[in-house]
């Protein structure tokens, strides 16, 4: 969503903000994990951007730019300040093949969508996020990097941690499942 | 190339960032490797059920409300141009990525199965020779219409001001869901907006946001439960306006 005109108005504001309401409130839910924590940010994120819009830098993203602010006051919040979000970084190091698919892994796929959001809650939110973006908000390899604040290069060796991450936790569920019951 | 080699790619092809060339390279090797073509499999099972628990939660009408407030603007001249110039870039980014993904992604085969559907029936309403069922240019008349026909509910938008004309409405079907069909009129052009309730497999894990299928322009939301679709010839500018003007009501 690039903006390529100079002149910014409240108008074009509200035309660019107003249909990202459901996808950002959706998001802020999953990050804050509670309803009026996420009704707060997104109030919040609506009155900085409003707020901030003159210095909204033309020609980039404005998507992004209303998740990351988004993100960034949730990780302002009380909540937010209590979760991990810098971890550091085996980063750096080379994205490590995955493993064949096992017949266990190929279940994943059959995993109904509750236990998939069971899976998703517990997960870290920095793999929780990065996720919710790739899949939920289709946004590209560069949209995710402009709205976490990190290099392109970073976001395809997380978003394949997160799915790793994801898958072993739905496998673990799974297992748990056939001895449960 | 190495099975393990590609398997490294997999993630980036299914989300539509390989290059095309090699997509394309990737793309034959799993045709003929089925250890890989599972392994993609597997992954794209898992993308689609992300994508749809994902989709989890709804903002209340008041929250909705309270940011229309505090973000509405005093009404100016049309900017519809300036929509175009966001549009055009953002629908060939999409309709690019659309391609991409087509290669391996049984969600856009859904998802096309859907807009085809929704453009059978929006052309098959313009071919009739009773279009509409309700005929009024009163949104008062034609929301009323609807009670007992369909078992829900919707608002309709005023439209005074606007381009836009209400024509009348029709029941419809999707995927054996009944649903409200409007058509509006905007400069001679016939746009249908289709409301449904989200809860059909069919709908329910379409992802919001205009695309261009089979030549139309389409916008589709959920709000309150109920999940639109704005499908019709004019350009994505028109599409977005009518489709602002029924979130805006609903």
């Amino acid at each position: 969503m690039e903006v390529p005109d100079k002149r910014l108005s409240a108008t074009t504001f509200e035309e660019l903000a107003l249909p990202l309401f459901d996808q950002l409130y959706n998001f802020a839910r999953w990050l804050a994990q509670d309803t009026a924590e996420a009704e707060d940010l997104v109030q919040e994120t609506y009155v900085k951007a409003l707020r901030g819009f003159s210095s909204f830098q033309v020609g980039t993203n404005f998507r992004a730019w209303m998740y990351r602010i988004l993100r960034n006051s949730f990780l302002s919040s009380r909540t937010g300040l209590k979760t991990t979000v810098a971890f550091d970084e085996e980063e750096h190091e080379a994205v490590t093949s995955v493993e064949s698919p096992t017949p266990e892994t190929l279940l994943i796929g059959q995993a109904d969508r509750e236990m998939v959001q069971q899976a998703l809650e517990e997960l870290p939110v920095y793999f929780r996020e990065i996720l919710l973006l790739c899949e939920v908000e289709e946004m590209s390899y560069q949209e995710i990097a402009e709205t976490l604040s990190i290099p392109p290069g970073t976001v395809m060796s997380r978003l394949s941690r997160a799915r790793k991450g994801l898958r072993k936790v739905l496998q673990e569920k799974m297992r748990g499942g056939q001895h449960g019951v | 190339m190495a099975c393990d080699a590609w398997r490294d790619k997999l993630d980036a092809y299914l989300d539509g960032e390989l290059a095309p060339a090699d997509a394309r390279e990737l793309s034959v090797h799993t045709r003929g490797c089925a250890a890989c073509a599972a392994d993609a499999l597997e992954r794209v099972q898992l993308k689609r059920s992300v994508a749809a628990a994902g989709r989890r939660y709804e903002p209340s009408a008041q929250l909705r409300a309270s940011i229309l407030k505090s973000v509405s603007a005093k009404p100016e001249k049309r900017m519809g141009w300036r929509w175009a110039i966001v549009a055009v870039p953002v629908l060939s980014v999409v309709i690019l990525s659309a391609l991409v993904q087509s290669y391996y992604g049984r969600e856009n085969v859904r998802r096309q199965h859907v807009y085809s559907e929704l453009a059978d029936l929006h052309v098959a309403t313009l071919a009739s020779t009773t279009p509409v069922d309700v005929v009024s240019t009163d949104r008062h008349t034609v929301k009323p219409w609807f009670a007992g026909k369909i078992p829900f509910t919707f608002n309709l938008p005023e439209l005074q001001g606007t381009e836009f004309t209400l024509l009348g409405g029709r029941v419809t079907y999707l995927a054996q869901t009944p649903g409200a069909q409007l058509i509006y009129q905007v400069r001679k052009h016939e746009v249908s907006v289709f409301i449904f309730q989200d809860r059909g497999e069919e709908t329910a894990a379409l992802p919001s946001g205009p695309l261009k299928a089979l030549s139309f322009n389409v916008e589709n939301w959920t709000q309150n439960g109920l999940r639109y679709f704005v499908i019709g010839d004019v350009g994505p500018d028109d599409i977005q306006s009518l489709s602002k003007l029924l979130r805006a009501a609903g």
